[in-house]
């Protein structure tokens, strides 16, 4: 066979090349572009101080004060358990730690209307523990704590998905050799730990972050939308949007996708600087 | 094991009888207090409430609970939201698989961008692509308008609008399973195939493509699944009429707004059978599929 023909055969032709790589970007570009640009065309549609008008009015102040609030709790907490997650599962064998993952990763695959239900079923006021918590004035649905908890649940694994598999990869030959010459457990976590998943840990913080404040299901089943009180800016969105208030709406949205475009901005720079230093499941 | 646990935090240099059963011994400190922490985070804010959604939905008893779910209106609901993500996970499938093979194998200019592009509907609000999508396929919209003049299509307020909405969230998984198993593929594979005497066509269809499927299966199951559950992006494209262009998730909330839980816990939880059970359905033609490709 001429060298020609195995190279062609390798390989597409030019015809074929240009023709994918046209439907691919047409495809991307009518799915994701378009609506991008379109958020912001319409904020901007009656000019710069209507925008900004939308923006600094009373209850949109209140609903952006309200998601940073959220996510100020529930992205700690997360952080945290997801430390303390990926601690036990890389460092350690033990039974039911398939389980353990498997339950750990089970708010991805549940729909963001039930994570709220599910707390609406607990808490609510014909909810299982509705009774008493009402007959000791504690509200916890239609409330922040409610936002919060809705808010930890569909953010709950993306802090520990991204340890686990970094910390497996990493083994526990550099905290054994910590502990050998005499630092005690805290010590090598800080210091020998903790700068080793750093980047790894950046990167869950930032997609729990982003999926924090953009969360609109979940939320909205368990704020009661009450304008001002537990309204955050995705369920603000949708309230301004169904007012017919769109210019307003598309502002609000706008901040939002600009965290959106933030978050991938500063997701993409990480997985270019610091792909080695993030789990190998990441970035292939 | 949280007994167990608390233990451990107050004489962390002992390890406790319990986790010395549970686990193989390891000089690393902090397994009884790391994994109580866990499981009681875990226990309090994941399964307690599943818990509740249990016992909510048991509590209709068996005749209950399908009075609650086989009603016409959850019916069609059910057929709207796992109709339309198949659907949406069939383009993605399509589309997602170009996507993945532009990215891997040609070269153009702006490609990281694009790339990076993929993921927006992970990092995007669900409430704000939901606004943008009915801003531009409504009938005066952007892309609205000319499908409307020219073709007589209507988008927004159909489920063909609905569709679009979860083929907009869905579409990463697509792109970001098959992605690194295109780019791993061994190119050996595909020399020997040529030098064997393989058009270009045969060795796409008979090496690189059964190499793919699995991959292709598994990012078609996440877009569906992801589509199933999805409300934000849907609720405002979709019109939301009963029987026609209502979701699930929407049934749900509208079923809590009436006060009625044990409906909405009814609703929810076969919601979550049906996709569990498609899913497995899935996971075992994959199975297949993997130890075929394997021989």
């Amino acid at each position: 066979m001429p060298a020609n023909a195995t190279a062609s055969a390798l390989s597409d032709p030019a015809w074929m090349r240009r023709l994918l790589i046209a439907t691919a970007l047409v495809f991307l570009a009518l799915f994701l572009l378009l609506p991008l640009v379109a958020v912001f065309a319409e904020a901007l549609r009656r000019g710069v101080s209507a925008y900004w008008a939308a923006l600094v009015e009373e209850d949109a102040l209140a609903a952006i004060k309200l998601t940073l609030i959220v996510a100020a709790i529930a992205v700690p907490a997360n952080l945290v358990f997801g430390m303390a997650a990926s601690w036990c599962v890389a460092k350690f064998d033990f039974r039911g730690k398939n389980l353990l993952i498997t339950l750990i990763d089970l708010p991805f695959s549940v729909s963001p209307v039930i994570s709220g239900l599910i707390y609406v079923l607990l808490f609510g006021l014909n909810g299982l523990m509705g009774p008493y918590l009402k007959s000791h004035g504690i509200q916890i649905i239609f409330a922040v704590p409610g936002l919060v908890l809705a808010t930890i649940f569909v953010t709950f694994p993306f802090v520990a998905r991204e340890l686990i598999p970094l910390m497996q990869e990493q083994g526990s030959e550099e905290e054994e050799a910590a502990l050998v010459l005499g630092a005690s457990g805290w010590q090598t976590f800080w210091r020998v730990t903790l700068p080793n998943i750093k980047w790894g840990l950046l990167y869950g913080v930032l997609l729990c972050n982003a999926r924090a404040m953009g969360e609109f299901g979940a939320v909205s089943v368990v704020s009661g939308h009450v304008r001002g009180y537990t309204n955050t800016m995705p369920l603000h969105v949708e309230i301004l949007y169904n007012e017919y208030n769109f210019v307003a709406a598309f502002a609000v949205a706008s901040v939002l996708a600009m965290l959106a475009l933030v978050t991938l901005v500063a997701k993409t720079a990480l997985e270019w600087r610091f792909g080695a230093e993030l789990a190998a499941s990441r970035h292939k | 094991m949280v007994a167990a646990a608390s233990a451990d935090v107050a004489f962390p240099t002992k390890g406790s009888a319990v986790t010395s059963i549970l686990k193989k011994p390891s000089v690393l400190p902090g397994f009884g207090l790391t994994l109580g922490f866990t499981l009681s985070y875990l226990g309090i804010l994941v399964l307690l409430p599943f818990g509740a959604l249990i016992v909510k939905a048991g509590g209709l008893g068996w005749f209950g609970f399908w009075n609650a779910v086989l009603t016409p209106r959850v019916l069609a609901a059910f057929q709207v939201s796992f109709g339309l993500s198949l659907v949406a996970a069939a383009i993605n499938a399509v589309f997602g698989f170009i996507v993945a093979w532009v990215l891997v194998r040609y070269q153009f200019p702006g490609k990281r961008l694009v790339d990076a592009l993929v993921d927006l509907p992970f990092a995007l609000p669900t409430a704000v692509a939901g606004i943008a999508l009915s801003a531009l396929y409504a009938p005066n919209g952007w892309v609205g308008k000319p499908l409307n003049e020219l073709f007589g299509l209507k988008v927004a307020f159909t489920p063909l609008g609905i569709a679009i909405a979860l083929t907009f969230v869905g579409l990463p998984f697509v792109v970001r399973t098959v992605q690194p198993i295109l780019q791993e593929l061994p190119p050996e594979e595909e020399e020997a195939a040529v030098s064997l005497g393989a058009t270009r066509g045969q060795t796409f269809w008979q090496v690189v493509f059964p190499a793919v499927l699995p991959a292709l299966v598994t990012g078609f199951a996440l877009s569906f699944a992801r589509g199933v559950g999805e409300y934000g992006s849907v609720i405002f494209i979709a019109g939301n009429m009963p029987g026609l262009t209502e979701i699930l998730p929407l049934l749900i909330v509208i079923k809590l707004e009436q006060y009625d839980y044990a409906g909405a816990a009814a609703v929810g939880t076969s919601m979550l059978l049906v996709s569990f059970v498609m899913l497995l359905i899935l996971n075992i033609l994959q199975h297949w599929m993997r130890s075929r490709h394997a021989r």
